[in-house]
């Protein structure tokens, strides 16, 4: 029990955004299960328009990107910055509202999307009056977060808040221009731009909601947690500020490298895919950060259930960084553009880094806030094998199929002529649809697990009135 | 190592200042999407049509959407064009369906001349897509006939067996009669879009007695047949 933090820092605002962060882990992927399971067995879309792949998959991105994700983030960025500048919160009453106002975001968008209302901008669905929403509610959560940085008790910013920093920014940019429209009423907007140039605005945004949404915001999460779990500082000081610089600069010029041979100009693709190379070099620095922090500290893997996830989502992390310049590269990319490998790529960085990464926070979190230990280490235990499988599973269906999507639509036959129909590559895709829909169902039940497991540490917390007797306790000055 | 000393002190400062750490955080994220947006907005050689002319529609005065033959060149949607293309947005039909074909000799074969910007240029918002589940789009007008195409849209697996796509039976039971056809013009002209005033005092009554289905069977038979392209040309570099 830590009774000094419980008095000094706001802990109440991170321990609904942590619970509410694992419901919507569990929302987010059974959505994405289900539609998953509809590309695979197609009868699942029961003609009902709310339940049609195209109306749930922006559902899933959404809840996954922006209400797990969003609630992750929102919780360990309020619960490090707090402790990492020896000072409570700037504002309780804006951290509630932000607090609020992104639940209600999230509610909003489980009603318009299955209603079909939508932007038809991929990861920027959400109709302009929930845009406006947004855009209120990101700048009050970043407004608190400066206004916290700026009255800290330490001399100097610590690195996580850096990376919570430069990911607040640029999703302010990104919402803010990508989400430009007229409105023609309440439920309906045209994009302010169009064609090529909307195109390379959109990708612009999609690519940096996964850099600094996914990766950098993130990554403050890895700078934090991990150091704190392994009890031992960050590797090398120096690595984290080039790679903080060099990641912030660079990877804005990603989105590009989403538009290669299309009807965008040649020099602007090939642009964006120079620099997605180039990025392979700080994106490891973070990686290598990451993991030497843990080295001298390897032992602890086998007891430490907290650790083995951070070390996880950091082998994805390297993995996924890896993986994504080499898709830029144009011939590859010749191949994997259109095909399941995107997807696949996504997954591995989201289930494996992403979800890695806070499943891990969030468990900490839990025992520091709640002052209890978890309810159950043997279903932890089992979350990160059921995560684990999950996502490989669901990762490799995804490169199989993938890879042969694009090799049978080039394929030619012995006459020149195109050897496959497109409906013959749909039908080949059937077994890997099984096998992801399949690998999404482990993941879920992981996330079921961890969901039963955080509510019965609160309801033990509860019984044990360990957070009021932390809050009441003597605390020796 | 006088300047390495400057950049240690620089960085010292900055993770001291949380107003100088923003500063700079504010520039380094702004220069990647400058230099690759704004020039697309300013360089001519971004639009073929500023090269060929012929890739957008002359449309004389006094003439209507209705008078354009396939191939006179790029033109703003119809009214029951774009009642289609909003309900295409609607059910999420970008998701799995591209409409932007690359310079490759398979999807020549399979889809048609590669895409050019022109022909999307109209297009609030762009529907190049990022996936094929199914086919693309960029030139399915005139491929299949209007009735399979309602065959298809009802039921996708009476014609083709192997297509995971969802029924959309409510196409035929839903009207547009009932859509402000004449503010989403407005608003399409606001942005530059050239539609005649005329066009919008004749837009809503274009959708009359027609249904979802017929809206999206014109959207869906237009695409790629308004421009015709010429082989020979080297229209992108």
């Amino acid at each position: 029990m830590d009774a000094a933090a419980e008095q000094k820092y706001n802990l109440g605002i991170v321990r609904w955004f942590t619970v509410m962060a694992v419901v919507y882990l569990v929302v987010g992927t059974l959505v994405g299960t289900y539609v998953a399971s509809e590309l695979a067995w197609p009868f699942l879309n029961f003609d009902i328009p709310y339940l049609t792949f195209g109306r749930l998959r922006p559902l899933h991105t959404n809840a996954v990107i922006f209400a797990f994700g969003g609630c992750a983030l929102m919780a360990t960025s309020f619960y490090s910055v707090q402790r990492t500048c020896g000072v409570s919160l700037w504002s309780d009453k804006l951290a509630w509202f932000v607090f609020i106002g992104w639940n209600l975001i999230i509610v909003s968008a489980v009603i318009t999307l299955p209603l079909g209302i939508n932007q038809a901008k991929e990861y920027a669905e959400l109709e302009w009056p929930i845009d406006l929403a947004i855009a209120v509610v990101w700048l009050a959560y970043m407004f608190n977060f400066v206004m916290t940085l700026a009255t800290r008790k330490s001399s100097h910013i610590y690195v996580s808040n850096w990376f919570f920093l430069g990911m607040m920014v640029m999703i302010t940019y990104l919402h803010v221009v990508n989400s430009l429209a007229i409105p023609v009423d309440l439920f309906k907007s045209y994009s302010l731009f169009a064609g090529v140039q909307d195109a390379m605005i959109q990708w612009w945004w999609g690519h940096n909601a996964v850099g600094f949404y996914l990766t950098a915001g993130f990554l403050g999460i890895m700078y934090y947690f991990v150091p704190k779990q392994a009890g031992r500082p960050v590797y090398s000081y120096r690595l984290s500020v080039i790679h903080f610089w060099a990641l912030m600069f660079g990877y804005v010029w990603l989105g590009a490298h989403h538009l290669q041979y299309t009807a965008l100009p040649d020099w602007t693709g090939s642009l964006g895919a120079a620099v997605s190379i180039a990025m392979i070099i700080p994106s490891w620095g973070g990686a290598v950060n990451g993991m030497m922090t843990l080295s001298g500290a390897w032992d602890k893997l086998r007891t430490d259930y907290v650790l083995r996830f951070l070390i996880m989502s950091l082998a994805f992390y390297a993995m996924s960084t890896f993986e994504g310049p080499i898709m830029s590269i144009k011939t590859v990319n010749a191949l994997s553009h259109y095909t399941d490998w995107t997807v696949g790529h996504v997954h591995s960085g989201a289930l494996g880094w992403v979800a890695m990464v806070a499943i891990g926070a969030i468990y900490h979190m839990m025992t520091r806030t709640f002052h209890t230990e978890m309810w159950s280490t043997k279903l932890i235990n089992a979350h990160f094998w059921t995560a684990t499988i999950g996502t490989v599973v669901y990762v490799v269906a995804m490169w199989v199929s993938g890879i042969m999507q694009g090799l049978m639509w080039r394929a030619y036959d012995e006459y020149g002529t195109l050897a496959y129909t497109f409906a013959e590559s749909v039908e080949a895709m059937h077994p890997y649809y099984a096998m992801r829909a399949i690998g999404g169902m482990i993941f879920v039940t992981g996330a079921l697990l961890m969901l039963i497991n955080v509510l019965m540490t609160v309801r033990k917390a509860a019984s044990e009135g360990s957070v009021r007797a932390a809050s009441t306790a003597a605390v020796s000055a | 190592m006088a300047n390495n000393n400057e950049a240690v002190g620089m960085q010292e400062k900055t993770e001291k200042n949380v107003w100088m750490l923003l500063f700079f955080l504010a520039i380094a994220l702004s220069v990647g999407g400058l230099v690759e947006i704004v020039p697309l907005f300013l360089i001519d050689d971004t639009f073929e049509h500023n090269k060929a002319p012929e890739l957008v529609w002359q449309r004389q005065a006094g003439q209507t959407l209705a008078d354009h033959k396939p191939g006179d060149g790029m033109r703003p949607y119809t009214a029951l064009e774009l009642a289609g293309r909003d309900v295409y947005q609607r059910e999420g039909c970008y998701l799995c369906h591209s409409q932007m074909i690359r310079p490759f000799r398979d999807e020549k074969e399979r889809y048609g001349h590669y895409s050019l910007a022109s022909e999307s240029m109209y297009d609030h918002p762009f529907q190049w897509g990022s996936k094929r589940t199914g086919p693309d789009f960029a030139r399915l007008g005139g491929k299949y006939s209007d009735d399979w195409h309602r065959k298809h849209l009802r039921a996708p697996r009476s014609v083709v067996p192997e297509s995971v796509m969802p029924n959309y039976p409510w196409f035929q039971e839903n009207s547009v009669e009932g859509v402000d056809m004449a503010a989403r013009f407005s608003v399409m002209q606001l942005m530059g879009v050239p539609y005649t005033d005329e066009d919008i005092a004749g837009a809503n009554a274009e959708l009359a007695g027609k249904s979802e289905e017929d809206a999206m069977v014109a959207y869906l038979q237009v695409l790629g047949t308004m421009a015709k392209l010429d082989d020979s040309k080297a229209y992108r570099e």
